[in-house]
């Protein structure tokens, strides 16, 4: 009877660390991730996950043409850099932000609509053999209304 | 009986769903489907390796703001009765329906706000808000969201910005309760309704160098992220459905080529965005702006009725 307790004592934690970290992340969108915005408006779409070092993700969209964009990328403060990239549909790529000093933000506008994918990927800072770290990373989308 | 083994059996069943759940919350991890469409846009095969070994994918469609925001600079005016009617937010009862029309609603609520209707907006807000209830969306549209969207009713920059807040909120909600089904269903809505309003507002004898024509053109670089996004949540019955309802008019999209360039990244003149030049061609005929306007409308009527 014991070890049942024990059973659903840590199944209860584990749930709850899982939903708190989401959560979290969203609290973290919307208050930090979001500023970076500054006059872009938010188109509203949630992209948010926590990722570990050398961990990857990537997105598709579709951008309009004649239409400003801003993509914001941001991540925990204890996670190292986090590098994107932007491709069209067959990968090659557009932008990346390695070539920027790793900034958040990149602004542009289509001259005609594309299927573009964002690719992130969180680099690896710690030395070999510690454990790598883990943090929310949200990916954000700002327009302009013209 | 509980030993030793059965206790380990279960603590590690208990992380590996927690795991998988903490991992969907925000992405979609399973293995893409492959679906045989006849689309002018094909990722190549190398490129579908590499998107395999990424471990998190994201797919994301224009939301109801954007939509309305496009829609708007694409030319088309205000027409109300376009809309979905808030009467008929009391008659939805399935889940199915509630997501579909909060989607709808959304979209609506957004081109209302855009064209300034303050009161038609504060309805769909509260038609939004009674169906996110009803799905047990918290907090999305609190008492906070209606205040605000009251006390600035003529700051359209606010009014957008509660409307990206409470898509948002909605949106996360069902991701971090394991809800993507009905989170697709919901941009599926949005997106349908967006093409209707676009569908709308066109004549079929005035499609060449329409920008609103050129809009419905590219909703079909969107269907195509809507239908991957679908497939990830095909295990749910009503997603499923409407996979089968969406695929006739992916079926009538495919008869639109869009050739497109290959794309130079160059610099605004102030230097300050950078402007991604490329020229498409593109052509959407009589026949098929009718077949796609006649196919989307009976599918949205079967959504609102």
């Amino acid at each position: 009877m014991r070890r049942l307790f024990v059973y659903i004592f840590f199944s209860a934690i584990l749930l709850g660390l899982s939903v708190n970290a989401e959560a979290q992340c969203k609290g973290f969108a919307r208050r930090i991730c979001k500023l970076e915005l500054e006059n872009f408006i938010h188109d509203g779409n949630y992209h948010a996950a926590i990722l570990t070092e050398g961990e990857e993700a990537e997105l598709f969209k579709t951008f309009y043409s004649d239409q400003d964009y801003r993509i914001a990328i941001c991540g925990y403060d204890v996670l190292p850099d986090i590098e994107f990239k932007v491709m069209d549909i067959q990968r090659n790529v557009l932008y990346n932000n390695r070539d920027n000093d790793y900034k958040t933000t990149w602004d542009f506008r289509l001259e005609s609509s594309q299927q573009l994918t964002i690719s992130v990927k969180v680099l690896s800072s710690n030395p070999a053999g510690e454990e790598p770290l883990s943090g929310c990373v949200a990916i954000l989308f700002g327009l302009t209304d013209r | 009986m509980w030993n030793e083994r059965i206790f380990s059996f279960l603590m590690g069943c208990s992380l590996i769903i927690i795991l998988a759940a903490g991992g969907t919350g925000c992405a979609n991890d399973g293995p893409r489907q492959q679906r045989e469409r006849e689309f002018a846009i094909d990722i190549p095969e190398d490129a579908l390796e590499d998107i395999a070994r990424v471990k998190k994918v994201f797919y994301s469609l224009p939301s109801p703001l954007e939509t309305a925001m496009i829609l708007k600079s694409s030319g088309a005016v205000y027409n109300e009765d376009l809309l979905n009617p808030v009467a008929n937010s009391t008659g939805y009862h399935t889940n199915k329906s509630m997501a579909l029309n909060l989607g709808i609603y959304l979209t609506d609520l957004s081109y209302a706000s855009l064209f300034d209707q303050t009161q038609t907006s504060m309805d769909y807000m509260e038609a939004a808000r009674r169906l996110a209830d009803n799905l047990g969306i918290l907090d999305a549209f609190d008492s906070h969201t209606i205040e605000r969207l009251e006390e600035n009713i003529n700051n359209r920059e606010v009014i957008m910005d509660v409307i990206s807040e409470t898509f948002m909120n909605s949106s996360s909600f069902l991701q971090e309760n394991n809800r993507e089904p009905v989170a697709a269903l919901m941009l599926a809505g949005g997106w349908i309704e967006g093409l209707y309003l676009a569908l709308n507002q066109v004549e079929d004898d005035d499609l060449d160098n329409n920008r609103l024509a050129g809009m419905i053109i590219d909703k079909k670089l969107s269907l195509d992220i809507l239908m991957m996004m679908l497939d990830d949540n095909d295990h749910n019955t009503d997603v499923a459905g409407l996979i089968v309802e969406i695929e006739k008019i992916e079926e009538i999209f495919s008869k639109i080529d869009i050739v497109s360039s290959p794309i130079d990244v160059t610099h605004s003149e102030d230097g300050s965005v950078s402007v991604l030049r490329s020229s498409s061609e593109t052509k959407l005929t009589r026949e098929v702006f009718r077949q796609l306007k006649s196919a989307v409308s009976n599918l949205r009527e079967s959504f609102v009725s």
